[in-house]
């Protein structure tokens, strides 16, 4: 077996374990435990992987690739590139933080259980390249985290579950529809019934097949990233879930979106994206704008910062439908950059919901006078997510913008604008939270060691990868290179390529 | 010439210490180790100089490590050592180093005494690095780091809710010109293929007139945030709630000054671009006038001084609009040190009179504040450009290149100059002679004069702007600063031809009209402390314009926000998807049962489809 074998089959046999570990329930933090050394375990393996990695090659790395239901084509294909490598140390590492960060839950056993197949079904969608393994990873993500939002979350949890999980699976669908329909087309061109990306990428495609099929693909990717106007799961979902949840959610899952846009939209249907590059940069633009405007106008820190993912998300989505190196490998950072910084800001707002059970700005303030460090804390991590130099979300919206600028000239002119948008919602934030005098008399504690301890990998990434994001972005720049490449090398679909001239111009 | 790091590793260290032990230390070491810092800077910054003295043509590059870098952008952090970025840190240093000092005595007794320092010290670092970077994002960390502190240290006494909002308010601003500096250096990229300032030297760039005209205005609309031009001043007003100090170092002497250093650092783009030329000159020339127009009839002795803080930049920008980039920065520096030295001056005044920063409140000042007093007569003689005080030397030379770029800037800028001379001798009278009006703020007790960690920067300050014409004196073999940074701006710089007599018939000009300012300050406030004909409420509220921002963009703005989240997320964006979702499951006929919120329902439907997904390929496969 393989280190991204061992990455998907050692959670994966943790979760099934978790039920039958025999402790009694005054005991049941060892099952607490158990969680954690799993978790740890996996960081450690991503990080071998990490190491191992190869950083000046652009194809696919520790390949594993066995037939699996071999009557009907399906194999346990599974690579790693540029791409894939830096979102499974994310995920390893997200997985740790939420784990260590689960705090007043009553049935560990079923906590703990989810967790560790969320962190498998993760893991088995950013690693395959088998598109129906990659199916079942992805649609095994909803599971866990119906159940860890309906059963462990605050507030209307059970509503926003079955919203989240309601949008996500009518994404779904049409994407197994798009699956399968590629599968058969292949089939009937070459006799032969696969579901492996690279083998599916040579099916040649006519033009309206291309977008039909490249629209049902996306359509589960809008949702789960999400992309404007298919967002609204979001607020509720980030909102309701328990924060461990919501780390993941925010931090890891919406990455199973923009991530499947570049392996499986753009590696299978170039032109069609390419075509639809002015309608996709659109979409972002606007959701950039539009989830920075909403935020300013929202009184609840949680939905604030959902809706600041958005606008996040929105420029991720940019740099891809760029089509520059520069932009791609821009995105790809800000996917880690990103998973970064929202993980931290959910941690922070967990930890003032504790102290005070609401994220209601109205009904916070002066929080810097009784909490000095904290509020330090909370301002580095506003920062980053702002955008400041020196810190991780700078690199990432810098590159995706002059990829995009060079390429798409007045998108990035007008996405520009989100940075002094996210500025002004932020900090409106911050003023109401933390600074004025404190709106009521309750106490508010100082940021606890252990809590510290909890943030505090996250924070030093986000210095670190401010100040030299040169490793990450080593390891994906010839990947990103390559993608880019993919894109602008595909020749224009069968039927109509006399718009081919055109297309290469609007991108060039 | 290494030592440019160590310009910059001080600082860092001092942040980084502070941050660290700042708290342990206290009051006033973590004051003293922050100062200590910043004097290490300086001294570095001296052996930077004394390394580069006769050696001044070529720059030197230290260059530490790769940044980051995708497709065709690379960018490291290297440090640029030339002529301007020399000049550049002796002043802010030196400065700087005189302002910490000061805030020893100053801050003594804040609760958040080391924070002080913490924040100063970073902001040193920043500053630092923005004029010593050779590469354009690096600049750009040094931009955003002097905003971010600027915005923690306008909002220092964070529970007042007028310091927050203004401290926000400086950032967003700023941000709006930031969009300028992101777009000019994407064009900067896209046309030169690099964004390093090692490939910017006069007279080597392929770049057509249309494209560096853009890349100047987007540049220049950064520095109008960064330099409180018109249109986006407003917020330096408003930064005057951060302490004293803070308002001398980073609103007055460098960072805003930071538009001026860029644009002059893009001078061989500049020089290509005569339109966007035209426009900085004027939008100076304009800012200079407006500003020194509300500075007249202020009350704030604090808004006084910000307003002719921005009316001084304006004249920087006319001198970078008309090509006088050794003028522009001579002025730059020569206006560090007396405004440092007026707001230092105006702080020790504040601090006597516990916090009053209302001048109707003050007067007869002399008598009991005599170093304050004496530095600051200095410095006003200074800023009017009354001969032989620095001003005089610098604004001449501003406006002398004005005068051989177009006689209408140069006009408005003479009338400004009279203005200058006008609003702060009319502080001079109101504060320090008159009749004394602070019974009310002082309980009985006589005012006194502040302890000697401040005025000695006052001292100095003072000596400095009184003297700091020998800098560039307009006598042939005495205009150091001039052939020092000569090879910097080289061709790019404009060269006026005047006559002998015309330059000293402009000297002349400037001397009478700096003395009449004075001489009508003294007519009309010498002995009175109020007079509304003078001070007229137009500007006093300075002409409007915020007053106008605030009901076009920042009331607005919420209106929007709050209808875009409660009406338009909640209700359409979300109505419509869950719109389409509902018609679809109506025709499924599912739809109560999916709408029962039973996850056995889902999971049903997932796996079935799953079913038939396996069905339909294992069908195909059997074929």
């Amino acid at each position: 077996m393989g280190y991204l074998d061992w990455l998907i089959a050692v959670p994966a046999v943790g979760a099934l374990v978790v039920p039958f570990i025999p402790v009694s329930e005054e005991r049941r933090s060892l099952i607490r435990g158990f969680g954690l050394a799993i978790s740890l375990v996996e960081l450690v393996l991503a990080a071998v992987v990490g190491v191992q990695f190869n950083s000046h090659a652009s194809g696919y790395q520790f390949v594993t690739d066995v037939h699996w239901i071999q009557s009907f084509g399906v194999s346990w294909f599974l690579g790693a590139d540029g791409i894939t490598l830096v979102l499974i140390l994310l995920t390893a590492l997200l997985f740790v933080i939420a784990m260590f960060a689960m705090k007043g839950v009553k049935d560990f056993r079923a906590y703990v259980g989810w967790m560790l197949l969320l962190e498998a079904a993760c893991m088995g969608s950013f690693t395959s390249l088998d598109l129906f393994a990659f199916f079942v990873f992805f649609e095994l993500t909803l599971i866990p985290s119906y159940f860890l939002i309906a059963d462990f979350g605050m507030g209307a949890s059970g509503k926003a579950a079955v919203k989240f999980f309601v949008y996500t699976f009518a994404g779904s669908a049409l994407l197994l529809v798009g699956i399968v329909s590629l599968v058969f087309i292949h089939d009937s061109e070459t006799h032969r019934l696969t579901f492996s990306l690279p083998a599916l990428m040579d099916t040649h495609l006519s033009g309206t097949t291309q977008l039909l099929l490249f629209l049902a693909f996306t359509a589960a990717f809008a949702v789960k990233t999400p992309i404007f106007p298919f967002h609204t799961w979001s607020p509720d979902a980030y909102r309701a879930a328990p924060i461990p949840a919501v780390v993941m959610l925010a931090g890891v899952m919406a990455k199973l979106g923009s991530y499947g846009i570049i392996r499986f939209d753009l590696e299978l249907f170039p032109s069609t994206a390419r075509s639809l590059a002015w309608l996709m940069l659109t979409l972002a633009v606007i959701g950039i704008l539009y989830g920075a405007v909403v935020a300013a106008g929202e009184r609840d820190l949680g939905r604030l910062v959902a809706y600041s993912s958005l606008s996040h998300m929105g420029f991720i989505v940019l740099g891809i439908f760029a089509f520059s190196t520069e932009g791609m490998s821009g995105s790809i950072l800000q996917m880690v950059n990103h998973g970064i910084y929202t993980a931290a800001l959910f941690l922070l707002l967990g930890m003032i919901y504790e102290r005070r059970g609401t994220l209601d700005m109205a009904k916070l303030g002066g929080l810097q006078k009784r909490a000095p460090i904290f509020a330090a804390v909370f301002m580095l991590v506003v920062m980053a997510s702002v955008g400041l130099p020196g810190l991780n979300g700078f690199i990432g919206e810098f590159l995706i913008l002059v990829g995009t600028f060079i390429t798409h000239r007045w998108w990035a002119v007008v996405a520009v604008a989100g940075v002094v948008a996210s500025a002004v919602y932020m900090l409106w934030a911050y003023q109401r939270v933390f600074h004025r005098s404190q709106a009521d008399a309750s106490p508010f504690g100082e940021i606890k060691l252990k809590e510290a301890l909890l943030v505090a990998p996250l924070l030093a990434l986000i210095v670190l990868l401010g100040l030299y994001p040169a490793p990450l972005l080593a390891r994906i720049d010839p990947t990103a290179s390559a993608v880019v490449q993919h894109v602008l090398a595909a020749k224009g679909p069968v039927s109509d390529g006399a718009s081919l001239p055109a297309v290469v111009k609007g991108v060039k | 010439m290494g030592a440019v790091g160590f310009v910059v590793l001080f600082p860092l260290l001092g942040f980084l210490v502070l941050l660290t032990f700042g708290r342990r230390l206290g009051d006033p070491v973590a004051g003293w180790l922050g100062t200590l810092a910043v004097f290490g800077s300086f001294v570095s910054a001296i052996v930077v100089w004394l390394a580069r003295l006769g050696n001044e043509g070529h720059p030197y590059v230290l260059r530490l490590f790769d940044w980051f870098s995708a497709g065709g952008l690379h960018v490291n952090v290297s440090f640029r050592v030339d002529g301007l970025s020399v000049a550049m840190i002796l002043f802010v240093t030196g400065v700087a180093t005189l302002i910490h000092l000061y805030s020893i005595g100053y801050m003594k007794g804040d609760p958040l005494y080391h924070q002080f320092f913490v924040y100063l010290n970073l902001f040193v670092f920043s500053m630092v690095v923005l004029v010593t970077a050779n590469t354009l994002p690096l600049a750009f960390l040094g931009w955003e780091g002097v905003g971010a502190c600027s915005y923690w240290l306008i909002s220092f006494w964070f529970e007042r809710p007028t310091a927050a909002s203004a401290g926000k308010k400086a950032f967003i601003v700023n941000r709006i010109g930031d969009t300028g500096f992101l777009l000019g250096t994407f064009l900067v990229f896209e046309h030169l293929g690099s964004v390093s300032f090692s490939r910017l030297t006069a007279g080597s760039l392929n770049l057509s007139p249309d494209t560096a005209t853009a890349i100047v205005l987007l540049f220049f609309l950064a520095a109008a945030g960064k330099s409180a031009q018109l249109p986006l001043f407003t917020w330096l007003l408003d930064a005057m709630e951060g302490p004293t100090p803070v308002s001398a170092l980073i609103h007055a002497a460098t960072m805003v000054t930071a538009g001026v250093y860029l644009m002059a650092r893009l001078s061989p783009i500049l020089a290509l671009a005569h339109t966007a030329d035209l426009v900085i000159a004027i939008v100076g020339v304009a800012t200079a006038f407006v500003a020194a127009m509300a500075a007249t009839a202020q009350t704030d002795i604090k808004k006084i001084v910000a307003y002719s803080t921005v009316s001084q930049l304006g004249y920087m920008m006319l001198g970078i609009g008309t090509g006088a980039y050794t003028a522009a920065i001579f002025l730059m520096i020569t206006h560090a040190f007396y405004k440092a030295l007026i707001f230092l001056g105006s702080g020790s005044v504040i601090h006597s009179l516990n916090g009053e920063q209302n001048i109707r409140r003050m007067g007869a000042l002399k008598k009991y504040m005599p170093i304050t007093t004496v530095t600051m007569i200095l410095a006003w003689l200074s800023i009017a450009g009354v001969p032989p005080f620095s001003g005089f030397f610098s604004k001449g030379a501003v406006l002398e290149n004005a005068f051989g770029d177009s006689p209408l800037l140069w006009a408005a800028g003479v009338i400004t100059a009279l203005l200058t001379a006008y609003y702060m001798g009319r502080l001079v009278y109101v504060v320090f002679y008159g009749t004394p009006r602070f019974e009310e703020v002082t309980h009985g007790h006589d005012p006194h004069e502040s302890p000697s960690v401040m005025t000695i920067p006052l001292i100095v300050l003072a000596a400095a702007a009184v003297i700091g014409g020998l800098l560039n004196l307009p006598v042939s073999g005495f205009g150091f600063l001039g052939s020092w940074l000569a090879p910097v701006f080289g061709t790019a710089q404009a060269a006026y031809p005047m006559s002998a007599g015309l330059k000293d018939g402009l000297m002349a000009t400037d001397a009478v009209v700096a003395l009449l300012g004075v001489f009508l300050s003294w007519r009309a406030w010498g002995g009175v402390s109020e007079n509304p004909a003078l001070e007229r409420k137009i500007f006093f509220n300075g002409w409007y314009i915020d007053a106008f921002y605030d009901r076009a963009f920042a009331r607005t703005g919420t209106a929007v926000a709050e209808v875009a989240d409660t009406v338009v997320d909640r209700q359409i964006v979300d109505g419509a998807v869950t719109g389409v979702a509902g018609v679809a499951r109506l025709v499924g006929g599912a739809g109560r049962k999916v709408q029962s919120g039973l996850v056995r329902s889902y999971l049903l439907i997932m796996v079935g489809g799953l079913i038939v997904m396996l069905g339909y390929v294992l069908t195909v496969a059997a074929r």
